[in-house]
């Protein structure tokens, strides 16, 4: 019984791992996109 | 709609509070294309055959809605939870993005103003607010970080805004390759009706990602006595009834909106103040329009980063000192680049970046510090009311910056002294915020809910 709470309790932390993983890259992805496309604006400001 | 109710979002053991920010973030990354309405300001002036100023009314429209929704909604979104007022924000601003696609297909100005002006400005004010007193209450032992994530969505949301739209523009525009190319009215519509479905999509994923923490829930290892241990924070609770009655909200409302205004009047003007700035004695500037581009989107950075970090720092230093970084050392800053600005870009540059973090910081700190004053009872709301000092601010400094330059002379023909009157004013505000932040103490206790402990009244039930 301990062997299953165990195991239970490992693919909860999975599960939410992967959760944390797919919810922070919905909106770091696109925000990385949107900082990289400004500092290559930025870069003319050093050119 | 019982699933969207705030008794269905309460947090099961073992959820993982770092969920929260990224749903907060989804939503203030969608709001914040509001900062990113220049990408087809022309092309809208062009199909309604307006002057700037008309096409100008629709994001002027929209922030006073933000401003007005964000105070008279407040309550109703600390009574309702973070998921309703999530998924009505998603529907409004969506919305608002449908309505006025179809004031631009059938040309109709009005349709717009009431489209993404007043439909989608009450969507930006319930939305800013949402996640904030939900993050507060998970992360009380770091309430300026967890503003702050969600805060910079809002300054990021332009970033991602600004380059998507123009890409979209030319692809549903066939004319996009030709010289001196607007986007037509056609490809904006088409803009707004993807956006209206981009937006709805990822707020809804907000929605329903966000929880409150059950009562009395702490974080492991949370104590709140070390909270306390501040002056100003308080553990007590105030209703948004009588914060409004308090000396320390009308304090902390004129120091954002000395804040915000002086913010304004740098970000409304940066890209001609610049090259105003290095204006040879021959007319020419020594900056170019590609360079003064740069900087506006260098500001942009400084303005998201600053609410990030400045906002996690107040949680060490505390909110009353960091506000007096930012209206004193502010303050110092603004009066070198009025003086001594022209002498160098990278001087004027860096003293733009900062300040403009600053501005940006003011923001993001704002809600914690309405938490240590007032408690986390009804800090949703309180935040919303706050939010008429943002809506002040912003008829306030374009109004100021542009009186003293049209006193001045004609634009191309401004140079560094021309805006010198403007930025000394701004210098005079940013004092009188400081003064205002200095004169904070802790809220009167006749404020307070009662609690059961003294043997008054029940304690008021944790709102999120």
């Amino acid at each position: 019984m301990s062997t299953a709470h165990t195991h239970g309790t490992q693919a909860r932390t999975k599960a939410s791992a992967g959760k944390l993983a797919i919810a922070w890259a919905l909106v770091g992805v696109p925000l990385a996109y949107g900082i990289f496309q400004t500092l290559t604006r930025v870069a003319a400001l050093f050119g | 709609m019982g699933w969207l109710d705030r008794e269905r979002t309460i947090a099961p053991p073992g959820f993982n509070r770092w969920l929260v920010p990224p749903a907060a973030l989804a939503v203030h990354l969608c709001i914040g294309q509001a900062y990113a309405t220049s990408v087809y300001k022309t092309a809208l002036v062009e199909h309604f055959g307006a002057s700037l100023t008309e096409i100008g009314v629709i994001f002027s429209i929209a922030i006073v809605m933000l401003g007005l929704s964000a105070a008279v909604m407040g309550t109703w979104v600390d009574r309702n939870g973070p998921r309703k007022a999530m998924f009505s924000s998603a529907v409004f601003w969506a919305g608002g993005f449908l309505v006025g696609s179809m004031g631009i297909f059938t040309q109709q100005l009005w349709l717009v103003y009431l489209g993404y002006g007043v439909v989608g400005g009450i969507g930006l004010g319930i939305g800013y607010i949402s996640p904030v007193s939900t993050l507060i209450k998970w992360f009380p032992d770091r309430p300026g970080l967890a503003t702050g994530m969600a805060i910079m969505g809002f300054g990021g949301g332009a970033l991602i805004a600004s380059p998507v739209s123009t890409a979209l523009l030319k692809a549903y525009d066939p004319n996009s390759g030709a010289e001196g190319w607007v986007a037509s009215g056609d490809a904006v519509g088409r803009l707004f009706l993807t956006l209206a479905v981009v937006y709805l999509a990822y707020m809804l994923f907000g929605a329903f990602t966000i929880k409150v923490p059950a009562d009395g829930w702490r974080p492991a290892g949370f104590d709140p006595a070390k909270v306390k241990a501040a002056k100003l924070v308080t553990t007590e609770n105030v209703s948004a009834k009588n914060a409004v009655r308090t000396p320390q909200f009308w304090l902390v409302w004129v120091a954002l909106f000395c804040n915000v205004t002086a913010g304004i009047g740098i970000l409304e003007q940066a890209a001609p103040m610049i090259q105003d700035f290095f204006r040879a004695s021959d007319g020419v500037s020594a900056v170019s329009a590609a360079v003064a581009a740069g900087f506006v989107g260098l500001l942009s950075i400084g303005n998201m980063a600053g609410r990030f970090a400045w906002s996690a720092t107040s949680d060490v230093t505390g909110r009353k000192w960091i506000y007096m970084v930012y209206l004193g050392v502010g303050a110092v800053l603004y009066t070198v680049l009025a003086l001594a600005g022209s002498a160098t870009t990278v001087l004027y540059v860096a003293l733009a970046f900062v300040i403009i973090s600053f501005y940006g910081g003011g923001f993001a700190t704002v809600p914690a510090y309405l938490r240590d004053l007032f408690g986390t009872f009804q800090v949703g709301a309180i935040h919303g009311r706050l939010l008429t000092a943002w809506s002040a601010a912003g008829v306030a400094g374009p109004l100021i910056v542009n009186a003293f330059l049209d006193a001045q002379g004609k634009p191309g023909q401004l140079d560094a002294a021309s805006y010198q009157p403007a930025l000394l004013t701004m210098v005079a505000l940013l004092v009188v915020g400081f003064l205002a932040n200095l004169m904070v103490k802790p809220v009167d206790a006749r404020f307070h809910e009662s609690r059961p402990d003294r043997g008054r009244a029940h304690e008021p039930a944790m709102e999120a």
